[in-house]
């Protein structure tokens, strides 16, 4: 594998989820040509590992590097597109594009960095804060429900979900492999603590468990999906959720021109 | 009746198929060589409403419509009211005898000739094509050809209701052949076409009329990829990253939706990607009147777009120039690697055009030359950097953030002067690409009485300065701003007239800030285009 470091100085937060995530991309992509690997961010603390890959790469504007990623697949189809997003741009911001890329099955892999706040703007809540998450913006806590992202990946129609936690770098890595290797839409959330706003590191190490892999039905995965709700207590699995081969939209389109 | 330039007002409700027979008519004079000019006014309904096509048939190139006409084909009684008033003394009136009583004109039983053959509705406009090609002479068998070209279903029981009409009636004038066919093209069919020309190969779009012509042209009559995603931020921003990704891409919208693309047109322009973006306006501000046409986001689009950055902005007047503007367009976003953005409106995207096909072909960008290492924002002279793709043996990597030369974020107040100053100096090679360009048209050869303005008014304008011996400045670059081409144009004009579609006078204030000033306005502003007539009352008005 060519070196894939780059000059850029890494300017994450020590402790930062960032680095395992990195650490498991890496790993991930062992056996893939890297020609052929285009990789697009936008906006927030996760995105800067597209200057921490020498890999080809866009960074888009926020919340649409899920657009920017459809784009490159059309153009290219030969090319394996992968999405690093936080939940924020994914949830928020962009969410309309993550709907409509999972319903028409794109062949692109989105990587949801869940630290479940903005962190970079200095800790606001976004759509995957939990309820009551203390947050800067008024009124001084997250009165909101989150997302459940899975779920929404699940009523999409989405052909791969999956969890993955960035402490879990060996698991996560060949969660990403599977993804990327997936033909069709596939997403992960990777849970991520935020040592600076959120730290979560302990609450997940204590409730995380790993799913063993099997097919199962949508309503068996959204079983699974809804075991943790964000908010409270209750365990937390971890793997792949649910699984499905369908046409892709490339190949589609690409079939009737 | 001037039988070298004469006026046909065909309509009736939405779903009555007006349009498809005035398209009918307009070919069969098309075929006859005369020069042809459609506008279609319609109300955005699907069923009922008053649609028509005013059709302007000159042996020269007249594009534009006239408020009197010489034939008004009714296919409701709607036609008749909202129109016969503006019917010429020895204009000719033709319609259903069947549902409309009147006294005047060429009656035509229908429905009573419909039924004979079992017929249904929609083939009222293959009778009322019948009759009047009859009025005018035409050669039955002339007129056969073209229908059979042109209907698609129950061709039989067509022919046979236009048989039976055009026996029914009598020959009223003669309409002679002066030359050869020449082909029909509206505004948006010339400009996909240019675009395939110079190489387009993916077309992005959300439906907005009146740009949806685009979309629904390019993907029923191309090779081309035309993709349809969830709303206009999408379709920027997908059409960015297949732009990236080595693919000659467009995209188009009008004014709601070009809205939503702006933020990706500033993308365009930090993260150096060629894209072509369409607004083709109609009246605004919000949803304004989604059918009509308007140019009131003349300075909006000069100004689409956060930061400090140059785009081009090309707005043809015809559909030839559409069709040569729109393969510019794409040739020098490449070219530049920049957003490269056509202005038109509903009267261009919409009316139909005699076109004349020009030279065009797909040039080449600077690619890289594949020695040393790759930097996609390589510092050069002209500020453009060498082009190169992902899936390839170099690393490509494009950005949103301000970056250094290898696309790398930078917060380096050093790097950031420098590769600002990098694009400036990109801008600079644009504005000398204008300069040698046609960017502007000059017309007539009156040195001080000057008529200026841009887009669809063209055909109008041109007319009536012909006519009124004004010189008329037409400008289709609007940035770079091709400020030494309009100066020399305006150098010893003693009076400015700037027309335009718009309630503010946009365009006004454009020429205002290169230091020229309008003596007097014309503006329109009811989403409809100027007949020949009202704007030289207009004109009159001003210079006698």
């Amino acid at each position: 594998m060519d070196n894939l470091q780059t000059k850029a100085i890494n300017t994450w937060c020590p402790g930062c989820g960032n680095f395992g995530i990195l650490a498991s991309f890496k790993k991930a992509i062992e056996s893939f040509d890297k020609e052929n690997l285009v990789i697009v961010s936008d906006i927030g603390c996760n995105s800067k590992i597209i200057d921490y890959l020498n890999i080809s790469s866009f960074d888009s504007l926020h919340g649409r590097s899920i657009s920017t990623a459809a784009g490159i697949k059309l153009g290219n189809p030969r090319l394996k597109v992968i999405v690093f997003i936080g939940d924020g741009a994914a949830l928020n911001e962009g969410i309309s594009h993550l709907i409509h890329l999972a319903k028409r099955n794109s062949n692109i892999t989105v990587l949801m960095h869940n630290n479940r706040l903005f962190a970079l703007t200095t800790g606001q809540f976004t759509a995957a804060s939990p309820k009551g998450l203390k947050s800067k913006a008024s009124p001084g806590m997250s009165v909101e429900d989150p997302l459940n992202s899975l779920e929404l990946m699940l009523d999409s129609n989405a052909t791969f979900i999956a969890r993955g936690y960035s402490s879990k770098i060996d698991h996560l890595s060949l969660l990403i492999e599977k993804a990327i290797n997936h033909n069709g839409f596939s997403f992960i959330e990777i849970l991520q603590p935020c040592p600076s706003f959120y730290d979560t590191s302990k609450f997940y190490n204590e409730r995380v468990y790993e799913l063993k892999e099997e097919n199962r039905s949508k309503e068996e995965a959204r079983k699974l999906i809804e075991e943790w709700n964000y908010n409270g207590e209750g365990k937390i699995p971890l793997g792949i959720f649910y699984s499905s081969n369908k046409e892709t939209f490339e190949e589609m389109i690409n079939k009737n021109v | 009746m001037n039988s070298k330039d004469f006026s046909i007002l065909i309509g009736g409700a939405a779903g009555q198929g007006s349009r498809k027979a005035g398209l009918i008519i307009a070919k069969i004079f098309s075929s006859l060589g005369y020069n042809v000019f459609i506008y279609d006014d319609y109300q955005s309904l699907i069923k009922g409403g008053h649609s028509f096509s005013l059709i302007r048939i000159s042996d020269k190139e007249y594009n534009c419509s006239k408020e009197k006409i010489d034939f008004l084909l009714a296919l409701d009684e709607k036609t008749i009211d909202e129109h016969i008033n503006n019917l010429d003394n020895d204009g000719i009136l033709i319609f259903n005898k069947d549902k409309i009583e009147n006294e005047k004109g060429v009656g035509i039983a229908i429905e009573t000739i419909t039924k004979e053959v079992g017929g249904i509705s929609i083939m009222a406009n293959t009778a009322l094509i019948s009759g009047f090609a009859k009025v005018v002479s035409l050669d039955f068998n002339f007129l056969k050809d073209v229908l059979e070209k042109e209907i698609s279903k129950e061709i039989e029981k067509n022919l046979e209701i236009a048989k039976k009409v055009y026996d029914s009636i009598d020959p009223v004038l003669k309409i002679e052949k002066i030359g050869e066919n020449r082909p029909l093209l509206t505004g948006n069919e010339a400009l996909s076409l240019g675009a395939v020309k110079a190489g387009l190969e993916i077309y992005i779009a959300y439906p907005m009329t009146p740009a949806t012509g685009i979309l629904n042209y390019l993907g029923e009559h191309s090779n081309i990829l035309t993709v349809q995603l969830e709303n206009e931020i999408a379709v920027i921003n997908a059409g960015i990253g297949s732009a990236f990704a080595g693919k000659r891409t467009m995209v188009g919208t009008s004014g709601g939706g070009f809205a939503l693309m702006t933020e990706g047109i500033s993308l365009a322009a930090m993260a150096e990607v060629p894209i072509v973006i369409v607004n083709s306006q109609r009246p605004g501000p919000a949803t304004g009147v989604p059918t009509y046409s308007g140019q009131g986001d003349l300075l909006f689009t000069l100004n689409s777009g956060h930061g400090d950055f140059k785009r081009f902005i090309f707005a043809p007047g015809d559909a030839n120039e559409s069709f040569i503007w729109s393969a510019k367009a794409l040739n020098l976003a490449w070219k530049y690697q920049t957003p490269s953005i056509i202005l038109i409106d509903k009267n261009l995207s919409e009316s139909t055009f005699s076109f004349n096909e020009a030279e065009i072909k797909k040039e080449e960008p600077l690619l890289w030359n594949g020695n040393g290492e790759y930097k996609r924002y390589q510092i050069t002279e002209n500020g453009i950097s060498p082009l190169f793709f992902p899936g390839g043996k170099e690393i490509v990597k494009a950005t949103s953030y301000e970056h250094d030369e290898m696309g790398i974020s930078t917060e380096d107040k050093e790097v950031i002067k420098q590769m600002q100053e990098k694009r400036l100096k990109k801008f600079e090679s644009m504005e000398k690409e204008i300069k040698s360009l046609e960017a502007i048209n000059v017309y007539g050869e009156n040195l001080e009485k000057v008529v200026i303005c841009y887009g669809s008014l063209k055909g109008v304008v041109k007319t009536v300065c012909e006519k009124l011996k004004l010189k008329m400045v037409q400008l289709i670059v609007l940035e770079p701003f091709p400020e030494k081409q309009v100066l020399q144009a305006l150098e010893k004009s003693k009076k400015i007239v700037c027309i335009e579609a718009s309630a503010i006078g946009q365009l006004s204030q454009l020429l205002n800030q290169y230091g020229i000033k309008v003596d007097d306005n014309i503006l329109k502003y009811d989403g409809r285009p100027f007949t020949e007539e009202e704007l030289e009352i207009e004109l009159k008005k001003i210079y006698g």
